[in-house]
């Protein structure tokens, strides 16, 4: 299967053509619908709450969180940001409830400290693997889409990405983006090893550094693999991280990142010693 | 763009990440409407301790309705208070800016709103 991902900017590909033929296809909804109500389940809200959806396009997966009735702890409110005018377009004519954002989540996520109790992501940052231009790095705007998202949630709040990685290294890259930026975070696979398969990213934010056990939440599910920041995070005790090694580069590379400096896209060449040339 | 969202919205520029100023930001040529949403008191109550209520004083003057109370209500007012509930369901949920634009009182910025969507889309050198 192609995957325009992989050769379109997401606000070219969802054109207005596309995003009429994409609400209004009922495979689509009837998929997008079940996967939201999996997130839900993942997210397990007690009562209403307000819920940021990423990627909300139409508003196929946030109208499903408006629908939620009381004895199952909605109605929810949310608000949802896309980088397609024209998805928002499709969900102002469908009259959704939420209230929409045209924004593109690789900037950021500017809502001030702890706004939402929760956030939903269905089919969408799979997307952010691909540079929007040739001044932006996949790297860059997964990590200012994680610290954004991070801060934007309140303590002890949760987040469910579904997406679709198109490969390991895909995955590997998001989820290592979601770790870095503060996440306690699992990973879920319905269907595994089948063409349908699904793939969620749970995460967690802790209620304080203190308590240590970022991941205790998400350890808790069944079915869903725990992803540790501390295993990775034992390199960087004490003294470990030579100065100067390709390893402290990149770590001093994502300390300025975070600061929102603009640092040179990491390489094979980095942290290597520059040869004289002849 | 509702007012509950509007009180939780930060300018998106990077140099206004960690200036005072760049919230609440200000609406500019507003055109409201009033959206009519079924009311939900366990939601008001759920956020009402995340509002900031001196944002929310301050847009709820910009927009030119009656000013609000100093203090918030608890809770547990809230819940207990339906003419209250009633009023604070009517500015968050269901007024909503359709036209108009909202400004950064840090860096200037200009956020267009059209047909009730705020454009938060950056120029790469703000991001
Ligand atoms: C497959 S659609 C899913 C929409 C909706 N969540 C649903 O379940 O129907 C993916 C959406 O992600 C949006 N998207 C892709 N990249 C984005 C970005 N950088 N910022 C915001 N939205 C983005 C696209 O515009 C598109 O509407
Ligand atoms: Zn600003």
């Amino acid at each position: 299967m192609s995957r325009p991902e992989d050769t379109l900017a997401a606000d070219v590909h969802y054109d207005d053509v596309e995003a009429r033929k994409y609400t209004t296809s009922s495979r689509i909804q009837t998929i997008q619908a079940s996967m939201t109500r999996r997130a839900l389940e993942l997210l397990d809200l007690p009562s209403p709450s307000l819920i940021l959806d990423i990627g909300c396009g139409s508003g196929l997966s946030g109208e499903i969180l408006s629908q939620i009735p009381p004895d199952e702890g909605g109605p929810h409110a949310w608000v949802g940001m896309d980088i397609s005018a024209s998805m928002l377009d499709i969900a102002l004519q469908r009259d959704v409830e939420g209230d929409l954002l045209l924004a593109d989540i690789g900037q950021g996520v500017p809502f001030r400290a702890g706004t939402f109790d929760a956030a939903i992501s269905i089919s969408a940052i799979q997307w952010l693997c691909n540079a929007e231009s040739s001044e932006t790095s996949p790297a860059g705007r997964l990590s200012r889409f994680f610290n954004g998202l991070y801060a934007s949630l309140k303590r002890g709040g949760r987040a469910v990405c579904q997406f679709y990685p198109k490969n390991d290294v895909q995955k590997k890259m998001i989820t290592s983006a979601a770790v870095k930026a503060g996440f306690g975070a699992g990973l879920l696979e319905d269907d595994p090893d089948t063409k349908n398969v699904k793939v969620y990213l749970v995460l967690t934010v802790g209620g304080s550094a203190a308590d240590g056990d970022i991941t205790g939440v998400v350890e808790g599910m069944e079915g869903v693999d725990v992803l540790d920041a501390r295993r990775k995070g034992k390199t960087t005790g004490k003294g470990e991280i030579k100065k100067g090694s390709k390893t402290w580069i990149i770590k001093k590379k994502e300390q300025m990142e975070r600061k929102g400096k603009v640092v040179k896209a990491t390489s094979k060449y980095t942290g290597r010693k520059r040869r004289i040339q002849f | 763009m509702k007012v509950l969202t509007l009180n939780f919205l930060t300018c998106a520029v990077k140099s206004c990440k960690s200036s005072s100023d760049s919230f609440p930001l200000h609406p500019k040529d507003a055109e409201l409407a009033k959206d009519d949403v079924e009311i939900n008191p366990q939601l008001l109550a759920n956020v009402l301790p995340r509002l900031d209520w001196n944002a929310l004083r301050t847009t709820s003057t910009e927009l030119g309705f009656p000013s609000l109370p100093d203090q918030p209500p608890s809770p547990e007012d809230l819940t207990a208070d339906e003419k209250m509930l009633q009023e604070l369901h009517s500015l968050l949920m269901e007024t909503q800016i359709m036209e108009g634009k909202l400004v950064c009182g840090h860096c200037g910025h200009e956020y267009a709103i059209r047909e009730g969507i705020a454009n938060f889309l950056l120029p790469s050198h703000l991001v």
